[in-house]
């Protein structure tokens, strides 16, 4: 009787501790593997080759005319600014369509998503097959009679163009994100509501201004922010479409790193990058909290 | 969503609304899979019909182009990145299985905020650890190997697959587990003989989906390293300077596994998306 009563104690005791002991290799993986580049990150940052601080990587960083931040700042922020509000718009009509039934529905869904798995590299070559002077649309149009010369995508005297390219390929490869997220949120909304407001009367817009729109807040704010920022690390598609020709953080960072060894400024790219997106990351969490607990109190 | 009449044919708006529903469905179809069959088709055409304006489709075709990308080094890329998201694979589920299991099985105190932790880290910019990565690897002997790149995919992947592998678990029915114990199995047993089994199929798509994470990665691939590259990170740096139906054979290399993935794993790639990126 002892000696089981004592078992179960000690069963008892691992088992309060185990999801510790399960959870600890993982989260102590992460702390290191984030932490320390973090604080070497800063250390980088802030010292010259002999570990002294400096002002230096700051100042090249924001004075010196090889330094490209502002404009890679600027291009970062317009990148986003042209791409997230066509995303959402195209995301939340094709949920909107894909919530309906109809034959063929599961397929049209696989297909939307199929970008979901191409990288941010295969995305920037497949539209550069389809733009390039070569490419199918100037071959396209030319063969139609529309055009007689090909129009020019790529090449530094066409960065407008360039930045366009980015823009189309960046709305096809990522928009299936946005779709996935406000799609999930769309078959969350029970059809109650819906059913209950077509008894009344409603009309399609009366249903989305009413219904649909409210209740998809949630997911579509996710969404915003989940895309915010990816935006601020675009990164493949910059390099493949139009190389430095239109700068970006990610890309001057990979570029003072592994072309000038401006370890320093590189590392400054890095912090300001992840500073970002703490900052937006940081609105989520608040955000998801609220819902979540939400969602456990209602659950 | 219109009704149409009990014996009497339906309106004409009826049929319109129908047309232009499946035209805009089949415009979005296009949309997503005419760049995809676009490039892959230049992927396999003769340089000859790639340059000739009048050949909007190729009609030649040839493995010439792939063949000389994989001559160019893509060959050991690809190995590469089969290499080094195996190993994230491995290592991510080494770490990330017991977590996931955790989160699913166990109430103990501080979950909420560990569970928002691992979440508020998923959302984190992990290229940036890239860059002071290198100077503690080249410390350690770990520039520019492959093992040094998987080990940051890991850091990168880990928050996606305890999440993933918690929501997996939740969806075991924990009564069967309970059966497993009154029968006397411990909690070991009960999770080899009847979790693990029960989760499988769920966990073989988390791991396809880690490996296509680690496989697409380019931006830490590229930064640490110089000559073991990863397929990304070596078309990144020397394909480009290649010809252009050369690039189109490396996209199409890139995307292979990425298109088989969205075939098999086709029944969970809503979902876990859902998962991660809620």
């Amino acid at each position: 009787m002892n000696s089981s009563d004592q078992n179960r104690k000690s069963f008892s005791i691992i088992e309060r501790y185990l999801p510790y002991f399960l959870i600890a290799p993982a989260l102590s993986y992460l702390l290191f593997f984030i932490g320390y580049p973090l604080t070497q990150g800063i250390i980088l940052a802030f010292t010259d080759s002999r570990g002294h601080f400096t002002l230096a990587h700051i100042n090249y960083l924001l004075y010196s005319p090889q330094s490209l931040f502002y404009a890679a700042l600027k291009n970062t922020l317009m990148l986003a600014a042209v791409i997230i509000p066509i995303q959402v718009m195209i995301a939340l009509g094709l949920s909107l369509l894909l919530s309906s039934s109809f034959v063929g529905r599961d397929l049209a869904l696989y297909i939307v998503i199929i970008p979901l798995t191409i990288s941010d590299v295969a995305g920037g070559l497949i539209w550069y097959s389809m733009l390039s002077t070569n490419g199918f649309f100037n071959k396209f149009l030319m063969a139609a009679g529309l055009i007689h010369s090909p129009i020019h995508f790529f090449g530094y005297q066409y960065r407008a163009m360039e930045f366009l390219a980015i823009v189309l390929a960046e709305v096809w490869r990522a928009t299936a994100i946005v779709f996935v997220i406000i799609f999930a949120g769309l078959q969350m909304i029970s059809r109650e509501y819906i059913e209950a407001a077509e008894v009344f009367g409603a009309s399609t817009w009366v249903k989305l201004r009413h219904i649909i729109f409210p209740m998809l807040k949630p997911s579509l704010q996710s969404a915003l922010l989940i895309r915010t920022l990816f935006a601020f690390q675009v990164f493949g598609v910059v390099m493949v479409l139009a190389g430095r020709d239109i700068p970006v953080l990610a890309g001057e960072a990979y570029y003072e790193q592994t072309e000038l060894y401006h370890y320093g400024v590189a590392a400054l790219y890095a912090i300001i990058i992840a500073a970002i997106s703490v900052i937006i990351g940081y609105i989520y969490i608040k955000m998801f909290k609220a819902q979540y607990i939400r969602e456990v109190g209602a659950g | 969503m219109s009704r149409t009449e009990i014996g009497g044919r339906p309106p004409l708006r009826y049929y319109l609304s129908k047309i232009l529903f499946a035209g805009i469905v089949l415009i979005a179809c296009s949309w997503i899979l005419l760049p995809i069959v676009i490039s892959a088709l230049y992927a396999f055409s003769t340089p000859k019909d790639f340059y000739s304006p009048k050949e909007v489709i190729p009609l030649h075709y040839t493995f010439a182009n792939i063949k000389e990308l994989l001559d160019l080094g893509a060959a050991r890329a690809t190995m590469n990145s089969v290499i080094v998201a195996c190993m994230t694979v491995v290592f991510s589920f080494i770490l990330g299985l017991p977590a996931g299991y955790a989160f699913a099985r166990f109430a103990f105190k501080g979950k909420d905020s560990l569970k928002l932790l691992i979440i508020g880290l998923r959302m984190f910019p992990m290229l940036v650890i890239a860059v002071p990565l290198v100077t503690l690897y080249i410390r350690l002997g770990l520039n520019d190997t492959l093992l040094g790149v998987a080990l940051a995919h890991t850091t990168m992947a880990l928050p996606f697959v305890i999440l993933i592998t918690s929501s997996i678990f939740v969806s075991v029915p924990i009564e069967l587990e309970e059966a497993a114990f009154v029968f006397g199995l411990d909690r070991t047993q009960t999770f080899l003989r009847i979790t693990l089994p029960l989760a499988l199929p769920g966990l073989t798509a988390a791991a396809i989906f880690t490996f296509i994470m680690s496989w697409n990665e380019v931006f830490m691939a590229a930064v640490l390293t110089l000559t073991n590259r990863t397929l990304p990170a070596f078309i990144l740096t020397s394909a480009m300077a290649a010809p252009d139906f050369i690039k189109f054979a490396a996209s199409f290399i890139m995307i292979l596994p990425a298109l088989i993935f969205v075939f098999i794993a086709r029944k969970y790639l809503i979902s876990m998306w859902g998962i991660t990126i809620r």
